[in-house]
C-alpha cells in the first residue's frame, strides 16, 4: 500500500511516456512504407517542377524556412510597398503551379500535398490566388519605359461585374427603404 | 463573534444535473451556431455591411458590462467596508469572472477570423481602445482571481482590502474602456459622446447587481440555504438606486441631443419614427428596463421576493434591449455624409440599415450566457463560494468591524 | 519620295510591332516609376480629385472597372456583397437639384479606421494609401463602425477567383486600395479613373498631392474643392468638386 502511495506522483509520468512510446510505434514505422503503402498512411508528397532549374533558395533552406521568408516578405510588401520578386508569393505560385491544373492546391498541388502530409493547414490561399498568373511576362524595363504585363487570363472563377444592385439599378434613385426595417 | 461559513453545494440532485444538462445543451447549440457561421461566412447571419455588429455583440457587451458590475458587491464589502456584504463577496467575484468569460467567448467566436485570437493578443495598436480592452479584460481575470484567492485563503484575508481596491479601480477602467468603444467613434451620430463611459459604468452597476440577485436567489433557494430579509432588502434598494441612475444618464443623453439641431435626426429616429428601435426604446428599455422595476422595487410590492426577482429579470431584459438599441440602432442610422441632401446608392447610403437577428446569432449569444451560468454552477460545487447561511441572525451587522471569516470546505 | 524594298520591309515590320505592342506600352514619368526594392515614400501622397459635375447619371463604369480589376464578385446579396466604390445620387432637399458622384475610401490623413483597429491591420502607408493588412485582420469590423464614409466592406462568404495582386478572403475587412498594385507598378492611375476617362467623362483624376506639378495639384490649387465630412478634420486624400 505504501509503495503504491509513493508511486502516485509518478503515475502521470508513466502515462505520458507510455503514450509517447505507443505514438511513435504506431506512426513511426510508416516512414519506410510510404509510396507503396495502401493501408491508409498518408502518401509522401510528390514534387514536380514546371519551370526553371532550381528554386530561389536551396532546397533545404526552403523546406525549413519558407514560412519565415513568406512572413518577412509579406510585411515588407504590405507595409512598405517593396515588391521584390525573389520571395514573392505570386512568383512561388507561378513556378510551382501544377502544369495541368495551374494551381498549387489540389491533390497533387505543390503546396497542398506536402502540407497534407505534414498536417499543417495552409492559410495563405484563403485570400491569395493559388493559380498561376497566365502569360505574365514582365521584361526588365529600360530606365524610362515600363512594359506592362498583359491582363492576367481568367482561370477558374471569372470576376463578374457586381450584380444585384449596382449594375441593374445603376444611377436610379433608390427609394428610401422606409424607416422601419 | 459570528463566523461566516462557506460551503460547497452538494450538487447531487436531479435538479442540479438537469440544470447542468440544460446549460450544456445551450452551450452546444451556441458552438454549433459558431461552426455554421464560421464555415459559411457571415452572410448566413443578419449582419451585413450596414449593421456589422449584431445580436452576438449585444449579448457580449451586455455580459461584459454585467461582469464588471457583478464585482460591485465585493467592492462594497472590501473597498467601502460594509460588513453586511462580505459574505457575498466570493460569489460576486466568481460571477464577475464567469460573466466576463461568457461575454468574451461570444465576442471572440463571432470574429471573422476567430482562429486569429492569438494575433489579437500579440499585435497591438495602442491607439485603439479595443486593444486596450483586450489588455483590460485579461487583466481583470487575473486581478479577480487574485482577489478571490485573498478571500479564500485565511492568512491572506487582510489583503482583501488592497486587492479589492485594485480590482475596483481596474473594473472602472475596464467599463470606461467598454463604453468608449462607442463613445470614441466620431463617425456615427448616435455614438461620439463622452457620456458613454460613465453611462456604461452605471449600467454595469444595474445589470451586474440584477444578475447577482437572480443567481443568489436561485442558489440559496435551490440548495435550501436561508437568505434573510435584511440582505434582500439591502440588495433590493441598491438595485433600485442603480436603475434610477441609469434612467438619469439616458435622460441626460437624450436631452443633450434634443437640444442640438444637428442631432435631431438621431433623436427622431430613436424616440419617434425608428420603427422597431423606437418601440424597443420606449417599451423595452424605459418601461421594462427602468420604470416597472422601480415601481416593483420601491413600492410595497418590493416586500415580495418574487417581485424582486421579477424586477431583476426585467432589468436584465431591459439591459439587453438597451444594448440592442444602442449597438444596432446606432449603426442602422445613416451617417450624415451629405447634409441637406437625400442620398441614395447601391450601398444603402442615406437609408436606415436593415438588420434582422438570425437564429445562429441568437444561439451564440444565449450560448455565451449559458457558458457563464454553467461555469458558475460548476464552480459553486467544487469550491465554497456560497455562504452556508445568509439568515438575518448570521449577517447581523452589529458586530465589530474586525469580524473574521472562517471558511470550511 | 521613293524607298527601296529593304526600307519598306523595315518600316512595315516596325509598324506591325508598334501596333502590337502599343496597347500595353506607356511612357511613365520618372517620378512615378518606383523600382520594386524601394519602399513607398512619404515624398508622395496619392489622391483623387472627383468632379461631380462630370459624373454621368446612370454610368457605373468606375464601379465595374473596380470590380473587374480587383476580382470582386457579386453574389446577388447587395446587403453583404463587398463594394469598394459606389455611385451615390444626391438630391438637394430644398431645391431638388440632382447630382452624382462616386464614393470610395477617402484615404484620410488621420484615418479613424487606423486609430481603432486593435491589431494594427488597418494602416496608412507612407505614401498616404490606407490599406488593410489581411494577414493580421481578425475580422472584428470595428474599423467599419469607425469609418465616417462607410467605405469598408466585410467579406461575408468564401472567396474564389482572386486576382494575384489583389488578395481578398472570407472573414477579413477590405476597402478601396487606390489600386495600390497599379500605383506601385507605376501605372499612374487607378482602375476607376482609367474607366471614367475611357467613357469620356474624366470625372476622376488620380495624382500625387505632394507634387506641385501634377495635374491634380494644379487643379486643386486653382479651383474650389471640398472634402466630405470636412468638419471631422481628417484631411482626406480624395477631394470633390461640384458639391
Amino acid at each position: 500500500m505504501r509503495t503504491v502511495k509513493l508511486l502516485r506522483p509518478f503515475s502521470g509520468l508513466v502515462l505520458a511516456v507510455g503514450l509517447i512510446l505507443s505514438g511513435v510505434s504506431v506512426f513511426g514505422h510508416d516512414k519506410a512504407a510510404h509510396a507503396a503503402d495502401a493501408s491508409g498512411a498518408v502518401p509522401m508528397p510528390v514534387h514536380t517542377f514546371e519551370k526553371g532549374e532550381q528554386c530561389v533558395e536551396p532546397v533545404d533552406v526552403m523546406r525549413r524556412n519558407h514560412m519565415q521568408l513568406i512572413l518577412h516578405q509579406r510585411d515588407k510588401t504590405m507595409h512598405e510597398g517593396i515588391r521584390t520578386t525573389q520571395h514573392s508569393l505570386n512568383k512561388c505560385v507561378d513556378c510551382h503551379a501544377d502544369k495541368k491544373t495551374g494551381s498549387v492546391l489540389g491533390k497533387d498541388g505543390f503546396c497542398e500535398n506536402c502540407h497534407r502530409y505534414s498536417a499543417v493547414s495552409i492559410d495563405c490561399f484563403e485570400c491569395h490566388s493559388s493559380v498561376r498568373e497566365a502569360s505574365a511576362a514582365v521584361t526588365a524595363p529600360p530606365s524610362s519605359v515600363r512594359v506592362l504585363t498583359a491582363q492576367p487570363q481568367k482561370t477558374n472563377a471569372t470576376a463578374t461585374v457586381m450584380d444585384g444592385g449596382s449594375a441593374k439599378n445603376a444611377g436610379a434613385v433608390f427609394p428610401p427603404k422606409g424607416k422601419t426595417p | 463573534m459570528a463566523h461566516v461559513h462557506y460551503l460547497k453545494i452538494e450538487g447531487r440532485s436531479i435538479g442540479f444535473f438537469a440544470l447542468l444538462a440544460l446549460l450544456g445543451a445551450l452551450i452546444a447549440a451556441g458552438l454549433g451556431a459558431v461552426l455554421f457561421m464560421e464555415h459559411n461566412g457571415h452572410w448566413v447571419t443578419g449582419m451585413n455591411n450596414q449593421v456589422m455588429w449584431g445580436t452576438p455583440h449585444v449579448f457580449a457587451v451586455f455580459l461584459i458590462v454585467a461582469a464588471s458590475g457583478a464585482l460591485n458587491v465585493a467592492s462594497i464589502a472590501s473597498v467601502f467596508g460594509r460588513q453586511l456584504y462580505k459574505p457575498l463577496a466570493r460569489l460576486s467575484g466568481l460571477l464577475a469572472i464567469t460573466l466576463l468569460a461568457g461575454g468574451l467567448a461570444v465576442l471572440v467566436l463571432d470574429l471573422g477570423r476567430p482562429e486569429r485570437l492569438i494575433v489579437a493578443m500579440t499585435y497591438y495598436n495602442f491607439k485603439s481602445i479595443f486593444a486596450w480592452n483586450i489588455i483590460l479584460y485579461t487583466g481583470f481575470f487575473a486581478i479577480v482571481a487574485v482577489y478571490l484567492w485573498m478571500m479564500f485563503e485565511r492568512r491572506f484575508n487582510d489583503y482583501t482590502k488592497t486587492v479589492g481596491m485594485a480590482a475596483f479601480l481596474w473594473r472602472l477602467t475596464l467599463t470606461t474602456g467598454t463604453g468608449s468603444i462607442f463613445g470614441f467613434l466620431v463617425a456615427r451620430e448616435a455614438y461620439d459622446s463622452a457620456l458613454y463611459a460613465p453611462m456604461f459604468i452605471i449600467m454595469s452597476f444595474a445589470y451586474g447587481l440584477a444578475i447577482f440577485i437572480l443567481v443568489l436567489f436561485a442558489a440559496t433557494r435551490w440548495t435550501g440555504r436561508p437568505l434573510g430579509d435584511v440582505m434582500v432588502a439591502r440588495l433590493k434598494n441598491l438595485l433600485g438606486v442603480f436603475v434610477a441612475s441609469v434612467l438619469y444618464f439616458v435622460l441626460v443623453y437624450h436631452l443633450t441631443n434634443l437640444y442640438m439641431t444637428g442631432r435631431h435626426d438621431v433623436e427622431r429616429f430613436i424616440l419617434l419614427d425608428g420603427g422597431i428601435y423606437t418601440r424597443l426604446f420606449w417599451i423595452g428599455q424605459i418601461l421594462i428596463g427602468g420604470v416597472l422595476p422601480l415601481v416593483l422595487l420601491f413600492s410595497t410590492l418590493g416586500r415580495s421576493r418574487t417581485m424582486i426577482a421579477l424586477a431583476a429579470i426585467m432589468v436584465v431584459v431591459g439591459g439587453l434591449v438597451q444594448m440592442y438599441v444602442t449597438i444596432i440602432g446606432g449603426q442602422a442610422l445613416p451617417m450624415p455624409l451629405f447634409p441637406g441632401k437625400d442620398a441614395s446608392s447601391s450601398f444603402f447610403d442615406g437609408v436606415v440599415g436593415t438588420y434582422t437577428p438570425s437564429l445562429p446569432e441568437f444561439l451564440l449569444g444565449i450560448g455565451g450566457f449559458s457558458l457563464a451560468l454553467g461555469m458558475t454552477v460548476f464552480a459553486i460545487k467544487v469550491l465554497p463560494f456560497l455562504p452556508a447561511s445568509l439568515a438575518d441572525a448570521d449577517v447581523d451587522p452589529h458586530h465589530g468591524p474586525n469580524k473574521k471569516t472562517t471558511d470550511t470546505a | 519620295m521613293s524607298i527601296n524594298r529593304r526600307q519598306f520591309l523595315g518600316l512595315s515590320g516596325a509598324a506591325i510591332a508598334g501596333a502590337a505592342l502599343a496597347p500595353s506600352l506607356r511612357l511613365i514619368e520618372l517620378a512615378q516609376a518606383r523600382s520594386p526594392e524601394e519602399t513607398a515614400s512619404a515624398q508622395h501622397r496619392w489622391g483623387l480629385l472627383i468632379d461631380s459635375s462630370k459624373c454621368a447619371d446612370g454610368c457605373t463604369s468606375c464601379v465595374n472597372a473596380c470590380a473587374e480589376e480587383n476580382g470582386i464578385q457579386g453574389h446577388g446579396r447587395p446587403t453583404t456583397d463587398a463594394q469598394w466604390i459606389r455611385k451615390v445620387t444626391l438630391k438637394d432637399k430644398q431645391t431638388g437639384y440632382v447630382q452624382n458622384l462616386p464614393l470610395m475610401c477617402q484615404h484620410c490623413e488621420s484615418p479613424p479606421c487606423v486609430d481603432v483597429c486593435p491589431t494594427g491591420a488597418s494602416f496608412k502607408r507612407a505614401d498616404g494609401i490606407v490599406l488593410v493588412d489581411k494577414h493580421i485582420c481578425i475580422g472584428c469590423r470595428y474599423c467599419m463602425m469607425a469609418c465616417p464614409y462607410k467605405a469598408r466592406s466585410f467579406v461575408h462568404e468564401v472567396t474564389t477567383g482572386q486576382k494575384a495582386y489583389a488578395p481578398r478572403g472570407k472573414g477579413t475587412v477590405e476597402s478601396c486600395t487606390l489600386c495600390v498594385h497599379k500605383v506601385d507598378r507605376g501605372d499612374g492611375s487607378t482602375a476607376c479613373a482609367d474607366a471614367c476617362k475611357k467613357e469620356g467623362h474624366q470625372a476622376i483624376l488620380f495624382g500625387d498631392l505632394k507634387d506641385p506639378d501634377s495635374e491634380i495639384s494644379k487643379r486643386l490649387a486653382s479651383q474650389p474643392s471640398t472634402q466630405l465630412r470636412a468638419d471631422l478634420k481628417l484631411n482626406t486624400g480624395v477631394r470633390y468638386q461640384g458639391i
